[in-house]
């Protein structure tokens, strides 16, 4: 079957998940939702997600309008439950910052100067505690140097692997990020000292664009291949279970396919 | 027999000029906007240090002048993400900031229920949080792991608002929807917790253990109630009625310039049964759907 970007980048999300065990997921945006609920019914059983609202749903939640569809509670998540079970550890955010910088430290506060920003957005939210506790991957629909900055992110919302940053440099205990996915390819950080990496190229992108993109420098893994493509199986589960009205559709301009034209 | 029923112009005549008030509520759910509203009907109110996890009550304040400090771990209105008052009085630099986790706002809000100066926390360590708040100070453990945290001061409130589904003259309260968010530790913080409320009811509606495992305030923190039919309109009172995401549009716009007239529409007018008029109706409120993500 042909696929679509997002559905690629739907696929490399879930793929965030493989070893979560029974990791609660914080699903922010419709990558990031139509991954977590992927994993959940593919390979990754144990996850527990919720209805975005209060309560913990034995199976994941389609995206979008929900018709006649009730979710399946199976228990309670109030946010001072998720409070809670941030200090434990127990959890995998996946979220969508809107800048990233080379130690992974995230922002979703202000873009510009703190005290008279250029643009406010949300404020820290619960960033600071999520990333020195729980795993936490990104996603980033458009890869380019406004998002991937050259030097820190504008507002350190989100702690990284930045030893100028810590008490006597030492990385805290609980720090864990995964995986950034983005309309060009798949990173994490397992270059030398944490260093981002790039570890798949969607079909089409060459390392040099990423890089060209990216405002700082990369590592690569040896033998650098392509994102692996949808099953047929997973198509299913994105299509016809977890996203009906084809909110992915609109993750990306004009919905490009996932194997890239050449132009 | 106590009667802590009062009006919502009552609660806020609690309020002077200089205090430090708590916002119960999340974002764009259960905030107690009749109050909010009246607070910003006073003209001698000002200078107010706000605490909350924001939405329309910290925007409308924002908007009306009211707040010299803000101490915030996000505003949003939920189902549209971004707070343009907020947004524009934040850009424009017209407010002191202490942007928070939203784990240290709880971790302050707990301290002060507990009566210690601060309890320790993990996050904001590493962060630009620490940046801007020289004021928060870092604590190493006396442990062996030695660990540093961030030593997060209580928030010490002079007075909380929340809006909650029912409750009683006594100051008992009952919280219907799946999240009562962080009523409690907001009416913990304070010297002085007032509520409004759905519908008032006798002490004897609360003889049920089912109901009360949903009283997570109880009535020594209150000092006093005011019934407020709707009373978090435009934010969702669960499960009476959602968010008015029509409503919200039309007061995003209304921002800068556009502002005193949606006052004059919406907030001047201080009796609430016309509130509910100008804003489609108890029936059309009640028909709103809670928000779905």
């Amino acid at each position: 079957m042909t696929y679509s970007l997002a559905e690629l980048c739907i696929v490399a999300g879930a793929e965030c998940f493989r070893n979560d065990g029974e990791n609660m997921t914080t699903l922010i945006g419709v990558v990031p939702r139509i991954s977590g609920g992927l994993a959940k019914l593919s390979f990754a059983p144990g996850l527990m997600m919720t209805d975005g609202e209060a309560y913990l749903v034995s199976e994941p939640v389609p995206v979008g309008p929900r018709g006649d569809y009730k979710p399946k509670i199976e228990g309670i998540m109030t946010y001072e439950r998720v409070f809670d079970i941030v200090a434990r550890g127990q959890r995998h955010c996946f979220v969508g910052p809107v800048q990233i910088d080379r130690y992974g430290q995230m922002n979703i506060s202000v873009i510009g100067d703190y005290a008279k920003p250029k643009v406010a957005l949300l404020g820290a939210r619960g960033f600071p505690g999520n990333s020195i506790n729980n795993i936490n991957s990104m996603f980033v629909p458009n890869h380019n140097t406004k998002a991937f900055v050259a030097g820190e992110v504008d507002m350190v919302a989100s702690v990284g692997y930045n030893p100028a940053r810590y008490p006597d440099g030492k990385k805290p205990p609980y720090l864990d990020l995964r995986r950034i996915i983005t309309n060009l390819c798949v990173m994490d950080f397992g270059g030398k000292d944490n260093n981002v990496r790039v570890i798949s190229l969607h079909p089409g992108v060459t390392f040099g664009e990423v890089q060209e993109n990216t405002g700082f420098p990369l590592e690569r893994i040896k033998n650098l291949g392509d994102t692996p493509a949808p099953t047929d199986a997973q198509l299913t589960i994105i299509r016809d279970v977890m996203d009906p009205h084809d909110l992915r559709a609109s993750v990306f301009k004009d919905n490009p396919p996932g194997v890239r034209e050449a132009s | 027999m106590i009667n802590k029923e009062m009006s919502v112009r009552d609660i806020v005549d609690q309020m002077t000029s200089g205090m430090t008030i708590g916002i119960a509520g999340w974002g764009g759910r259960r905030k107690p906007m009749a109050i909010v509203r009246e607070m910003v009907r006073r003209d001698d109110l000002a200078d107010l240090t706000i605490v909350a996890y924001g939405g329309c009550d910290v925007g409308m304040l924002a908007s009306a002048g009211k707040i010299k400090k803000l101490i915030f771990g996000f505003v949003s209105l939920d189902i549209i993400p971004l707070e343009q008052h907020f947004r524009r009085a934040r850009q424009a630099g017209e407010l002191d900031i202490m942007e928070l986790d939203e784990g240290m706002l709880q971790m302050g809000l707990k301290a002060a229920a507990s009566r210690v100066p601060f309890l320790p926390i993990r996050a904001g360590m590493g962060t630009d949080i620490l940046t801007h708040n020289p004021e928060l100070k870092t604590i190493k453990s006396p442990y062996a792991d030695s660990e540093t945290f961030v030593a997060m001061p209580a928030l010490k409130l002079d007075i909380a608002i929340g809006h909650v589904n029912k409750a009683d003259k006594l100051g008992n309260s009952w919280i219907y929807g799946p999240d009562p968010f962080f009523d409690e530790w907001f009416c913990r913080a304070a010297v002085k917790a007032y509520l409004s409320c759905e519908e008032l009811v006798d002490t004897s509606d609360f003889n049920s253990p089912d109901m009360a495992i949903k009283m997570p305030i109880e009535r020594s923190l209150v000092h006093g109630v005011a019934h407020v039919r709707c009373g978090a309109h435009p934010t969702s009172c669960a499960p009476d009625y959602g968010i008015d995401v029509g409503h919200l549009k039309k007061y995003s716009k209304a921002v800068g310039d556009a502002f005193p007239t949606y006052v004059e529409d919406f907030v001047s007018d201080a009796d609430h049964t016309n509130y509910l008029t100008a804003v489609g109706g108890e029936d059309h409120i009640r028909t709103l759907a809670l928000p779905v993500f």
